[in-house]
């Protein structure tokens, strides 16, 4: 059973790591479809990661360190929207630019505030996201396979993973279920058809850049508060760009999210035990391979070996009138 | 009802920046009738409707819609007024179905599935009553441009409109949709609904209209019922002077041949073959039109014979294969050849925009010596010199070198690239689309330009999608159709129906191999 322990352990680290990802990629997914590219996830997770592990500290409760980082986090989103929805900045440049802003910004203010080298203080208690034991976790665990699987890998996680979760359902559900998910994808395929149909591409265009930033808060706040206890500098370490990466092998769908996500996830789990990948493989794979792994799969699947990857049609373009 | 009009428009003005592109329009549509608005490009109509629909506000100006005195500052306001708009380039969100597009906007509540429901029962009965069947569950990609003009016109009716505009429908049609589009139109006007139809087709305005506005340079010039008024009297309005609107020319004394063409195959980027094996010949001395509706290979057989993308087969010139691998020609190859190519998509094949006209106007041919003052500095003063000359005699308005090709309207755009083609004298012109875009008045001389070329005992290959066009110049047609030729026909024999049969994919007899 030593194999089996492993691969659960593995598999739990593999939704503790898919969670900010999976926060991240939604995120993108609901801005990219509108037609707005947002390179700068990883910055918006970035200060939300500080912002929720300062006020966390600051406050002692994990609910306000949350609510900071949404804020930080809409912020960034707010000035990428200005950028690129009024006055038709390159979106790219854009999100490049703040994901600088917010290296530097978050360092700059996490050393002001707490004089510890850029980094919050270590977060404990209320200050945290606790681990919930869902119901039936005991009752279940004798039973051979399905018993541990519940219990250590389903079970036993931060609340947040849990919402992760639930955000794909819900995500499918607004983009295929409602006006407001047909608007929002007609505004990235054709913004030219929303308009002349009435409807505000401009709005759209917004409401869709907050709600990134609203993800993307999440995701930052679970860094912090969650996965580790307090934020470090530069703590997000290219995980905006893997989501990014994850939503293009996703084209761009919510359930294909989900599982590029938990990949990916897999990916960085695997980088953390390099001995039972050894074990498996018979052959020593260095960390940096398994490190890249998310990256390549994502260049093949841009150079499309495996299906075409279909960008939303208007993507990147600011949307101006014409006749 | 009411002798109110549909609509009426009292004194509109519009500028942008210094351009007065609407001022002091006066219009009135009466209720229930087709109204046609025509006019060169850039006299003003796009604006007007424009403004009507909401896209931009008047300066200065009223609205009213139905005797109602209306304000309309955005679509939704336009459309709650009762007013469609189906634009040239349609506006549809191409891998949505029929339904999602129609219902796009108009949604009954926040969850989709009762909208999208409703939208299934009504798109039945307005496919019944107009004759606009379509597949709802479609996905827009998949349609036929007629196709998707309906779907637009669905989208317009789905919102009640009652007033609806069209700009330039038939553009991108063949004859036989463009035919069904006018019975869904009379069959509009006979439910009492009000059309109006933007064109530049005095064919059209004849054949469907009521009544017909003419305008000229932002100005309403004259409205004329269409019973008591001939397409030379609306050319005459709309250019300001007299037009010649059937070519003159004598019938051609073709000689040698100077292009044959074997077997040739192209394929695009994804491997989908575009040019499916076609042969044809070209003498000194005459004009080939290719007709066909878009997309249907004519572009890549410019294309390729432009030495702009690689294909099989043989392609002789004057006697003499000419490589077709792409590996050892290019445009400019093919120009000392004696090739020149007078490109579909101007703005992007056959000009710089951000460069100034003199450069355009050598492009292609810059290593000339001639053009050279030693081995490292060009001659620009002295190219300068020669393009003000080319551009005077092509009428190039304003003939002045230094400006950017951009800031030229699309016919004298066109002027300069072939100002730079045929002041070369070449064996074999290569033309797309000549007078896409262009206004009468420079289609006329585009046109005679071309036939003095043929009469100069040069080969011509036109590429057209307007039929008037081929018909006119062309001394033999073939007809393209999903990459191959459909059938070769002589332009004194043949009609627009025949030919629009060949353009639909029909076969009739000749067709080539």
């Amino acid at each position: 059973m030593g194999f089996y322990a492993d691969l659960l352990q593995i598999l739990d680290s593999t939704l503790r790591l898919s969670t900010p990802l999976l926060f991240a990629c939604l995120a993108g997914l609901f801005s990219e479809r509108a037609g707005i590219f947002d390179i700068g996830l990883e910055g918006k997770m970035l200060i939300a990661a500080m912002a929720s592990g300062a006020v966390a500290a600051l406050t002692g409760t994990v609910w306000m360190g949350l609510g900071a980082g949404i804020l930080a986090s809409l912020c960034l989103a707010a000035i990428h929207g200005v950028a690129s929805i009024t006055f038709r900045g390159n979106q790219l440049i854009s999100g490049v630019a703040l994901n600088f802003l917010a290296s530097g910004i978050t360092v700059l203010v996490a050393q002001r505030l707490f004089g510890q080298g850029g980094r919050t203080p270590a977060l404990s208690g209320d200050a945290r996201f606790g681990e919930i034991v869902l119901p039936l976790t005991e009752t279940l665990r004798p039973v051979p396979v399905i018993g541990p699987f519940y219990a250590d890998v389903i079970s036993g996680h931060a609340l947040l993973v849990y919402v992760a979760l639930l955000c794909v359902p819900l995500t499918w559900w607004v983009l295929f279920g409602t006006r407001f998910g047909l608007r929002l994808r007609a505004v990235g395929e054709n913004p030219g058809a929303v308009d002349t149909a009435g409807v505000s591409v401009i709005r759209m265009r917004y409401t869709a850049v907050l709600i990134t930033g609203i993800l993307c808060g999440f995701a930052g706040a679970y860094m912090a508060t969650a996965l580790q206890a307090g934020f470090g500098k530069e703590m997000t370490a290219g995980r905006g760009y893997i989501a990014l990466a994850a939503l293009i092998f996703a084209k761009w769908r919510p359930w294909a999210a989900l599982w590029a996500c938990l990949l990916f996830g897999f990916f960085q789990a695997l980088a953390l035990r390099p001995d039972v990948v050894e074990n498996v493989l018979t052959v020593k794979v260095p960390v940096p391979a398994l490190d890249a792994l998310p990256y390549v799969l994502t260049v093949l699947v841009l150079a499309g070996f495996v299906g075409k990857a279909i960008p939303p049609r208007a993507g990147g373009e600011a949307y101006v009138k014409e006749r | 009802m009411t002798t109110n009009p549909a609509i009426e428009l009292r004194g509109i003005s519009k500028a942008f920046g210094p351009v007065q592109a609407n001022s002091d329009i006066n219009l009135r549509v009466e209720r229930g009738t087709i109204h046609g608005i025509i006019g060169e490009n850039g006299a003003g109509k796009s604006t007007l409707m424009s403004i009507l629909y909401g896209f931009y506000k008047a300066d200065a100006g009223e609205i009213l819609i139905g005797g109602q005195p209306v304000a309309i500052p955005d679509s939704q306001a336009a459309i709650r007024a009762g007013i469609g708009m189906v634009f040239q380039h349609f506006k549809l969100v191409q891998n949505f179905t029929v339904l999602e597009n129609v219902v796009l906007g108009a949604e009954d509540g926040a969850l989709l599935r009762p909208s999208l429901a409703k939208a299934r029962k009504l798109l039945a009965d307005l496919a019944r009553d107009y004759e606009l069947e379509v597949d709802p569950d479609e996905v827009i990609e998949e349609l036929s441009v007629g196709h998707q003009q309906r779907v637009e016109i669905l989208k317009a009716l789905y919102r009640q409109a009652d007033i609806l505009i069209l700009d330039e429908p038939t553009g991108v049609l063949t004859p036989a949709e463009a035919d069904h589009l006018f019975r869904i139109l009379r069959g509009l006007k006979e439910q009492g609904k009000t059309v109006v139809l933007i064109t530049h087709k005095l064919r059209e305005i004849m054949e469907i209209t009521d009544a017909v506005s003419v305008m000229r340079r932002g100005e309403m010039v004259a409205t004329v019922t269409t019973a008591e008024t001939s397409p030379e009297q609306l050319a005459e309005l709309m250019v300001g002077r007299k037009v010649l609107l059937r070519v003159d020319k004598t019938p051609a004394v073709p000689g040698r041949t100077v292009l044959e063409v074997e077997n040739l195959r192209v394929s695009d980027a994804d491997g989908v073959e575009r040019v499916k094996g076609i042969s044809f010949s070209i003498r000194a001395g005459e004009i080939l039109g290719i007709a066909g509706v878009a997309g249907n290979g004519q572009s890549q057989l410019l294309e390729v014979l432009g030495g702009i993308s690689p294909a099989t087969g043989t392609v002789r010139v004057n006697g003499d294969a000419i490589d077709l691998s792409g590996r050892h020609s290019n445009g400019q190859t093919r120009r000392a050849r004696g090739i020149a190519h007078v490109p579909e998509d101007r703005q992007h094949l056959g000009l710089i925009m951000d460069f100034m006209a003199w450069e355009n106007v050598i492009f292609g041919y810059h290593n000339d010596p001639a053009y050279q003052k030693n081995r490292l500095i060009m001659d620009n003063a002295g190219i300068v010199r020669e393009a003000q000359a080319k551009m005077k005699r092509f009428d190039v308005r304003p003939p002045i070198p230094t400006l950017q090709a951009k800031s030229f309207s699309g016919g004298n755009q066109q002027k300069i690239v072939l100002a730079r083609e045929l002041e070369r004298a070449p064996d074999l012109l290569l033309v797309g689309q000549p007078t896409r875009g262009v206004d009468i008045g420079a289609i006329e001389f585009i046109h005679q330009r071309l036939i003095e070329l043929r009469d100069a005992g040069k080969a011509v290959l036109l590429v057209s999608v307007e039929l008037d066009e081929i018909l006119s110049l062309s001394d033999r047609i073939a007809v393209m159709f999903d990459g191959r030729i459909m059938g070769e026909r002589d332009p004194a024999a043949t009609n627009e129906r025949e030919l629009g049969l060949l353009m639909a994919g029909i076969a009739g007899e000749g067709a080539a191999a």
